[in-house]
């Protein structure tokens, strides 16, 4: 070529032979050939494929697959003792996550946040923005696993089936100490059938009775003879609900003189004969082996057991 | 048409371009230096910050701020981003309207770092001829050494390249100690040397190909040119004339004599295309490939200089202006192309200029919508987001107001002290007594979260809904 001959020109001159097929007439495609190095990229592209065959997992052969050279390997760490021990997996991404999880800046940052949770008090978790931060973050997903099957995702639980832990009414006590006592060794209610004890006019008395405790229904001749077996040998009620009807946490004994209520669904009910009925039917079946919490000592450590008192705590359930 | 003249590749032509002096040579080099300076010297420059990294310019991934200058830019601040992109493609549009492929012959990277590789080789290995005298020679020693030479100057221009990209993202002076130390992070190494080597292949190899067939900016600015776009172009009336172009021969060598037998002013000497980076003849048209560095036009005045004939033979004209119409550079499209450039940056600019030193989001917590009390009162909770985009710590107060009878209680978080760029998450519970059939508590609570110590800035105020059971209780 002469020095003067632009190379691009050359290039084009050759570039202007078409397929030699024609559409429509006269629509042709040029024939470019094309660039060396897009070319060879191609091939490398095609033996790279073959290449990652063999390294990660790939094709399904029977009811097995290739399952490749590549292995990831990260940490675990025990829940109950701590330590941390490693383990190697064959590639795929979700081992690849948790090497990477552990491997993150987050992650240190976090065993600092739970050190710091296990060794504060309860009180110093409540007054510390971030940990609570931390608890109500980390808290979220232990009740998701674990307790939301029950009690809801927000801990509203159901009405008669699982109580409700956003509001301020608790069996068992909700300070965080006593939540804690919940969450480790469980907890069985318990009340007896008053349907075999007590003939269903009284019934209907004692259901007339509660029903005024909470400001329901004004008193009547019907609720004063209903407040004599509530407070007298025959019902004996006053046992475990107390002479003032406040309920008794250390045996798990409802207070029947505010407005919630945990088994019979009186709010719900419309009308006053409703709601006596909802008392009576539950007063008569009593609660024997249905409302029982599992003990969590041995599936969570202590750490996620004080995690979640402080996290049920402050679904808004404070005392 | 047989296969055999079609050969499935094509191999790539070398292009020896020849160096030359002019005006937009100079305006080239002065961008491509500023540019080098700018872009080399910026992550060593330092800029006092108190609570924070004191690197003028970082990209502070891990910690999710950017620090530019005493602009620190938080990640939820990203659509800033999305701002300067669309600015950045409107100006694109705009630019390439009125001035074609400006952007290509003088701004882009690929461009700025082939030419910087151009003058690599030829420091060592000489002239266009030299050059192409050392490609076609025998392996010998000289040929080992300027070749080696000039690949080993690259190399280093493309580490250093790389490196500098990572120190835009690390602490500079520890990231250079560090990988020096081989004690940097694996992704510092490997992206210093993922650039190193795409450095090295783009500008030392690759060069005009990627223009031609790799930039997508190539293929479809064409789509914005127009009649009166500005392009580098050879002026072909004058050039041919009515016999066309001719070498200085005899009876040839002044304009009078060649006018006379109508041949143009063209004199042959191909300065314009050896010295083109893409390897193209300006003389054929107008061509995908140019990237309108006007080189060639450098070329052609100095000739026209030393037979001390007009310049403008390959000028930037437009073709407008080639057909001899007037050429019109404000047009409904650029003018429209304008107005939207500067609503776009004056929209950025006070978006930056106005920004909160802190943020704050509220939100109910809908399981359970609400929770009645044991005395009957209604509660619920709202999850409050603050976050302080200052370097420097404040204090943030939280209230509630329009609500009926509403208390709010937060564990004595209502008042807080938030840490430079602390962002945190905290629960609110608002609470009303409760309330009879026909009453009306309202169903909005208005949040007000104001900094009351460290920063004056106006106060937030959310609105968001309050749930009560369906007709009271
Ligand atoms: S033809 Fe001229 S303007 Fe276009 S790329 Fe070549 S030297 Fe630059
Ligand atoms: S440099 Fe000018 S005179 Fe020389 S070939 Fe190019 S257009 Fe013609």
């Amino acid at each position: 070529m002469s020095d003067n001959t632009p190379p691009n020109v050359q290039q084009q001159s050759s570039a202007v032979q078409t397929t030699g097929h024609a559409w429509d007439g006269d629509l042709q495609e040029y024939n470019n050939p094309l660039p060396r190095w897009w070319l060879w990229s191609f091939y490398a592209t095609a033996v790279f494929s073959v290449l990652y065959w063999f390294i990660y997992p790939s094709w399904p052969v029977g009811d097995t697959w290739i399952k490749g050279f590549g292995t990831v390997s990260y940490a675990v760490t025990d829940k109950v003792t701590g330590k941390e021990e490693e383990r190697e997996y064959r590639w795929n991404t979700r081992a690849l996550l948790l090497e990477d999880l552990g491997a993150a800046t987050n992650d240190p940052r976090r065993k600092d946040m739970l050190a710091n949770v296990r060794a504060a008090s309860y009180d110093q978790i409540v007054k510390d923005p971030k940990m609570m931060e931390f608890v109500r973050s980390v808290g979220k997903g232990l009740f998701g696993d674990n307790c939301a099957a029950c009690h809801g995702r927000g801990g509203q639980g159901v009405v008669g089936m699982y109580p409700n832990l956003t509001d301020d009414d608790w069996l068992w006590g909700g300070g965080m100490d006593q939540v804690h006592q919940t969450l480790v060794q469980g907890r069985k209610g318990f009340m007896p059938a008053f349907g075999a004890v007590l003939k269903p006019d009284q019934l209907d008395d004692v259901a007339e009775y509660v029903l005024t405790l909470s400001g329901e229904t004004q008193p009547s001749e019907a609720s004063e003879r209903g407040q004599a077996i509530f407070q007298g040998q025959v019902g004996g009620c006053y046992y475990c609900h107390g002479a003032d009807a406040k309920g008794l946490q250390s045996q798990g004994a409802a207070n029947l003189t505010d407005r919630i209520w945990a088994i019979a669904d009186v709010p719900a009910q419309k009308s006053v004969q409703d709601k006596k009925a909802a008392i009576k039917n539950f007063v008569a079946k009593g609660v024997n082996n249905t409302r029982i919490m599992p003990a969590w000592k041995d599936r969570l450590s202590p750490t996620d057991i004080k995690l979640l008192a402080v996290y049920v705590h402050q679904l808004g359930g404070a005392q | 048409m047989s296969e055999e003249s079609n050969p499935l590749y094509q191999k790539r032509i070398q292009i020896y371009p020849r160096s030359v002096k002019g005006r937009f040579r100079n305006l080239k080099t002065g961008i491509l230096a500023l540019a080098y300076v700018v872009y080399y010297l910026l992550p060593w420059l330092r800029w006092e910050r108190p609570n924070a990294p004191n690197q003028a310019i970082l990209y502070d991934l891990p910690g999710r701020h950017f620090y530019i200058f005493d602009l620190v830019i938080q990640v939820q601040d990203i659509f800033w981003l999305a701002g300067v992109l669309i600015i950045f493609a409107i100006l694109l549009f705009f630019v390439t309207g009125i001035a074609g492929r400006v952007w290509c012959g003088y701004f882009c990277f690929q461009t700025l770092w082939t030419d910087l590789f151009m003058m690599v080789e030829q420091w060592v290995q000489g002239e266009r001829p030299a050059r192409m005298r050392l490609d076609k020679g025998p392996w010998n020693r000289e040929k080992l050494l300027k070749r080696g030479g000039t690949y080993a100057l690259w190399l280093l221009i493309s580490l250093w390249t790389g490196l500098t990209f990572v120190m835009y993202w690390v602490d500079a002076p520890t990231l250079v100690t560090e990988m020096l130390l081989g004690s940097a992070p694996y992704a510092a190494y490997f992206t210093t040397f993922f650039l190193a080597t795409t450095t090295f292949v783009m500008a030392g190899l690759a060069r005009e190909q990627v223009c031609t067939y790799m930039c997508p900016y190539a293929r479809f600015q064409s789509a914005m040119f127009d009649h009166d776009t500005l392009i580098v172009s050879y002026d072909e009336r004058r050039g041919e004339g009515t016999q066309g172009r001719s070498k200085l021969g005899k009876g040839l060598k002044t304009r009078e004599e060649r006018q006379a037998r109508g041949v143009g002013d063209c004199i042959d000497c191909g300065y314009c295309v050896q010295v083109c980076p893409v390897g193209i003849d300006i003389r054929k048209g107008l061509q995908y490939q140019c990237i309108s560095c006007a080189l060639c036009v450098d070329a052609c005045d100095t000739i026209m200089d030393n037979l001390k004939w007009p310049r403008g033979l390959v000028l930037y004209t437009s073709e407008n202006a080639l057909n001899g119409k007037k050429t019109r550079l404000l047009k409904p499209k650029t003018i429209g192309y304008g107005v939207i450039l500067t609503a776009a940056t004056t929209v950025l600019i006070w978006s930056v200029l106005t920004r909160a030193p802190y943020s704050g989001t509220v939100e109910q917590i809908r399981q359970p919508l609400y929770t009645q009390l044991s005395d009957g009162s209604i509660r619920n909770s709202y999850e409050i987001k603050l976050n302080n985009k200052l370097t420097a710590p404040m204090t943030v107060g939280i209230r509630i107001e329009g609500l009926t009878g509403a208390t709010l209680n937060m564990d004595g978080m209502e008042r807080l002290e938030l840490e430079p760029q602390e962002r945190i998450k905290l629960l609110a519970r608002v609470q009303i007594p409760p309330v009879g059939r026909n009453d009306s508590p309202g169903d909005q609570v208005t949040f007000i979260i104001e900094p009351l110590a460290g920063v004056r800035a106006e106060p937030i105020r959310r609105q968001v809904p309050f749930y009560t059971p369906e007709g009271g209780r």
